[in-house]
């Protein structure tokens, strides 16, 4: 069979399971739709946390991002898992005892004012639309290379079964769709990575085979071989990057505790039923994330060594199949300046005639490595379940605010059941709307806005759940002044040395502190921390009902249910 | 101060006490030995690893999975003994 139908049948058995599960798992009341009923099993929940968590971004850009960055990359490495830790400490169990549906919920009710909720409501909307786009995006990409659809339709198709199975089963939906999107896209994410692991170095477990001798007899180390390749050809030592070390350290706080802060993961440790298990799940979330995050830095290892033998100083009319797909996409692009038909992919950008997207190391990684056609498609199959299971929870995040948190909670305090349900499935399909809308027109400044998604992140919410768990005397006019300062910062940081909204991009050399924006969030966010302590120090103490609050979420007992309020 | 106060007391600055020293192991593997002792790690290689770069894209990961597990069962008799567990 070729790899288009395999591509047909492997991606229409998983869209079929998808929609079976939704339809077995509809929602029929407001708690089962914004926390799955609050008795999901630490298990599901691990599965289902990873599945959120790791989107297109994780799945298709990881590898490709270090392969190319070397040890820069492991800023993505230690920064997206690291901020699990943190979460799984510091955050998840007592939110989890705390007991409610939403992070403006705590955030509204701990610092006792509507202004505070509203705060976190924006915030919660900015960090979810700008990260949704570049889901459905990912979705149009795969559809576009390996169904030979246009890809607004591959966005059109997306969008439809998201909404089937996020409107319909909102959380509780979503939370089994997760778990069988987890198994989707961990067993096509290492199928290959064991073969080619296999193939280059004879180790089938790729963590090791990274750190193995290459199978051609030669017994060099593969890390030693593309070290001595990549400075051959003028780029930096692949174990040594080029980034400054106050950037690297920069970019994985800010990443860390971006992760930490984001409102689509932290709910999901609101659907599990006790405090133990909200920590235990983070823990399994941690475990199920780790399985392709090591395997990530060898796929991209193997990937780049590979591609470096195929293109490297060799005829442009040998290149086998895989280059011309991919040259028709134009993520991949071969100029001959030198019109000697040899490919030469160098360092220096005068003399390089190739450029390789580094979106399509994962893609085209399969079909480098020769594997057959059944893998080819399960990566395609992989890269959708991806970028669908954390669409899907960034869609609810965004309803549950829209619903929940403002016209419930602000707008329409009396407002029934079932209108708020009705309210909250209405919200999910406009949500899937705009941002099926970004992702066929994505704005100019998508790559950017990730960035900026953790740095707000980690500016906006982290400290003030932080310091209102682990700060009693925290109050209301600390806790706003901080969000505020935090946000500010980050927007003006970004759109000054990332967006150029104030006038010409300055030179890094400019940075502050020799930090780029995109490491900029764990400036912003120690500058909260300064601001809400400052501000504290000057104004009343909390009411001693909310300071009774903080002495009862930090008890794990009596978690119970989730109050429906 | 009641006995309920003082208990709940104890436990929260038992509990403040793992929290630190976990931390500090997460600092050290991977703010430490993945970056700012990268460098002089690195002269110590392990099969085709440099032990810095490790670090960076594999052990501080597995030492993360293995903190927060460490955290759970730390937690879990921790609430036994003040009777917080359910």
């Amino acid at each position: 069979m070729s790899v288009q139908t395999w591509t047909y049948l492997l991606v229409g058995i998983t869209f079929a399971l998808y929609i079976g599960i939704a339809i077995w798992s509809r929602a029929g009341s407001t708690k089962e739709f914004y926390i799955a009923g609050g008795g999901v099993s630490p298990l599901a929940n691990g599965m289902a946390t990873a599945a959120d968590w790791m989107s297109a971004a994780s799945f298709i850009s990881m590898a490709g991002i270090i392969a190319f960055a070397g040890y820069d990359g492991s800023v993505y490495l230690m920064g997206w898992t690291g901020g699990y830790v943190l979460l799984a400490l510091l955050l998840a169990p007592y939110l989890r005892k705390f007991g409610k549906f939403t992070v403006p919920d705590f955030i509204g009710d701990r610092y006792y004012s509507k202004v505070t909720r509203i705060v976190a409501v924006f915030c919660a909307l900015l960090v979810s639309f700008t990260y949704v786009a570049g889901q459905m995006r990912g979705v149009g990409v795969v559809f576009s290379r390996f169904l030979e659809v246009p890809v607004e339709w591959g966005v059109i198709i997306g969008m439809v079964i998201v909404l089937f199975y996020a409107v319909l089963g909102g959380m509780k939906g979503i939370t089994y769709t997760q778990v069988a999107q987890y198994c989707v896209l961990i067993f096509a994410f290492m199928v290959p990575a064991i073969f080619i692991s296999i193939q280059m170095t004879g180790n089938p477990i790729p963590q090791l085979g990274m750190g193995s001798t290459l199978n051609d007899g030669s017994g060099t180390f593969l890390l030693d071989k593309l070290d001595g390749l990549s400075t051959e050809l003028g780029f930096s030592e692949y174990t040594n990057g080029s980034k400054s070390m106050i950037d690297v350290f920069a970019i994985t706080l800010a990443l860390m505790v971006g992760t930490a802060g984001l409102p689509h993961v932290i709910v999901r440790f609101f659907t599990v039923k006790k405090v133990r298990d909200a920590r235990k799940s983070a823990g399994l979330a941690l475990l199920f994330i780790a399985i392709l995050y090591t395997t990530a830095p060898a796929v991209a290892v193997f990937a780049r060594t590979n591609m470096i033998h195929t293109v490297s100083d060799q005829d442009y009319a040998t290149m086998p199949s895989w280059f011309k797909n991919w040259e028709t996409t134009g993520l991949l692009k071969f100029d001959d300046k030198n019109e000697d038909g040899k490919i030469k992919y160098v360092a220096d950008p005068a003399n390089n005639e190739l450029f390789v997207d580094r979106d399509i190391m994962v893609l085209a990684n399969p079909e480098i490595a020769n594997l057959p056609a059944w893998v080819i498609a399960l990566v395609a199959a992989g890269g959708l379940a991806a970028a669908l299971s954390t669409a899907a929870g960034l869609l609810l995040v965004i309803s549950a605010s829209i619903s929940h948190d403002l016209i419930k909670k602000i707008f329409k305090p009396n407002i029934s059941e079932k209108g708020e349900l009705w309210a909250a499935r209405m919200s999910a399909t406009v949500a899937v709307v705009v941002a099926g809308y970004f992702g066929i027109n994505p704005p100019g400044f998508v790559a950017a806005v990730v960035a900026l998604a953790f740095g707000l992140a980690a500016a906006s919410f982290f400290p003030a759940i932080v310091l209102g768990i682990f700060y009693k005397k925290m109050n209301k006019e600390g806790a706003i002044a901080g969000m505020v300062v935090g946000t500010l910062l980050m927007l003006f940081y970004m759109a000054k040395f990332k967006l150029g909204w104030l006038g010409e991009i300055p030179d890094s050399s400019e940075w502050w502190f020799g930090i780029s924006p995109e490491g900029f969030g764990s400036v912003a966010m120690i500058a909260n921390f300064i601001v809400s302590l400052t501000i504290m120090k000057f104004t009343p103490d909390p009411p001693l009902e909310v300071q009774e609050i903080v002495e009862n979420i930090r008890i794990p007992k009596g978690a119970g249910e989730a109050s429906t309020h | 101060m009641s006995d309920k106060q003082s208990k709940s007391k104890a436990y929260w600055k038992e509990n403040l006490r793992y929290l630190l020293i976990l931390l500090v192991v997460w600092f050290v593997v991977s703010y430490g030995a993945g970056i700012l002792f990268k460098t002089p790690l690195d002269k110590i290689q392990i099969g085709g690893f440099k032990l810095g770069f490790w670090f960076a894209q594999q052990g501080s990961i597995y030492v993360f999975v293995v903190l927060i597990f460490i955290y759970v069962g730390l937690m879990n008799k921790l609430d036994k003994k003040y009777g917080y567990d359910e």
